[in-house]
């Protein structure tokens, strides 16, 4: 399915779109806080410009870029950044995934959640971005 | 087969459609949903987490360990379709 | 009974969707129209869940201004998109293991219809 599309209209285009769609994810992720967002919806972003450039460009050259083995691994560290924060809270005192015991200095204890909030979509979004990869490899390798 | 089955999901929808005259009102402030633990989430979301935005908090702050079982469900199906569909050769990656 | 259906439309709407999506698990053949059917299906109940949190005069749930308490009749109801997230990524993850499952089956046995799958298995 992943073939060389033969139009250099598509090739170029997706070469110029693609940095975008990234930089928009991010964006996505990190203003999760403020207006609509969070780790699902940037990570599924993300994904989805990977997803394009293995449909416009050949596939050798994107396999080396971004290898196929690397989406589980992502994904794993994804979920792993996620339990071990509840694992730092309860070995700090607190309850499991109790935000206000992380030992951050110098703050109070709204920010301390702040921060605990951002530590786990990033996780999410990690995980998230890693098993989309890893699904869209999966339906489209060779024999 | 398929007039068996456009009778047997026609009586399942009248049967959705008879349960469903008992709804509240589209739209109503007063919904059973929206009184009993919202308006405490809605109020009390910025003095314990400066986080304006209410859907995160509650996903990531106040639900937290759910989010975290679904995170474990999508990672769950990225492994099950790897194991489905087969591994990638020496000469792929 | 009439009335009810003019009042709250969105929750008579999304159970003709559930039934159109059940009409097609059960009576087309070809399996691939099977898991169409089941995306229809999950879709009409995240639309049921989230019409159900809806105010008249409320807004998207994130605060518009960082000082005073918020008053809860401005804001939608914030629990229902917070669980219907959960169910969005659900639907993801059962429509890629079911893909993967129908990949398995085609290269297998070179059809995806059922009654020719049923006698292909047979042999």
């Amino acid at each position: 399915m992943i073939c060389r599309f033969n139009s250099l209209i598509v090739n170029i285009g997706c070469r110029i779109i693609v940095p975008f769609i990234f930089i928009y994810g991010l964006y996505v992720i990190v203003f999760g806080h403020y207006s609509a967002g969070g780790g699902f919806q940037g990570g599924i972003i993300l994904a989805a410009g990977v997803i394009l450039m293995r449909l416009c460009v050949d596939r050798k050259t994107t396999y080396k870029k971004y290898p196929p083995r690397m989406g589980l691994i992502l994904g794993a560290i994804g979920v792993i950044i996620y339990a071990s924060t509840g694992i730092v809270t309860m070995l700090a005192g607190g309850n499991y995934l109790d935000y206000a015991f992380l030992p951050i200095q110098g703050m109070d204890i709204p920010d301390r959640r702040y921060y605990g909030i951002l530590i786990v979509e990033l996780g999410v979004a990690l995980g998230v971005f890693g098993v989309m990869t890893s699904i869209f490899d999966s339906l489209t390798k060779e024999k | 087969m398929k007039w068996l089955s456009i009778i047997l999901v026609g009586i399942f929808a009248a049967f959705l459609f008879y349960a469903e005259v008992d709804m509240p009102a589209y739209g109503d402030p007063e919904a059973p949903g929206s009184v009993h633990v919202s308006p405490e989430y809605i109020e009390r979301t910025y003095e314990d987490t400066h986080t304006p935005n209410i859907v995160t908090s509650v996903l990531a702050d106040y639900r937290g360990f759910d989010t975290l079982g679904e995170t474990t469900v999508i990672f769950t199906a990225g492994l099950a379709c790897y194991l489905l569909l087969g591994g990638w050769k020496r000469h792929d990656m | 009974m009439l009335e009810s259906i003019l009042e709250n439309y969105p929750y008579y709407l999304s159970t003709v969707l559930l039934a159109i999506g059940l009409w097609g698990m059960l009576a087309k053949r070809n399996l691939m129209k099977k898991l169409i059917g089941m995306t229809i299906f999950q879709v009409s109940i995240i639309l049921l869940f989230i019409s159900s949190s809806a105010k008249i005069g409320g807004t998207f749930p994130a605060l518009l201004s960082q000082s005073g308490t918020p008053e809860p009749a401005l804001y939608v109801n914030p629990l229902p998109h917070v669980l219907m997230l959960t169910a969005i990524v659900v639907m993801v993850a059962t429509s890629g293991v079911a893909l993967a499952i129908l990949l398995t089956i085609y290269r297998r046995y070179h059809t995806l219809d059922e009654t020719e799958l049923l006698k292909r298995l047979q042999e």
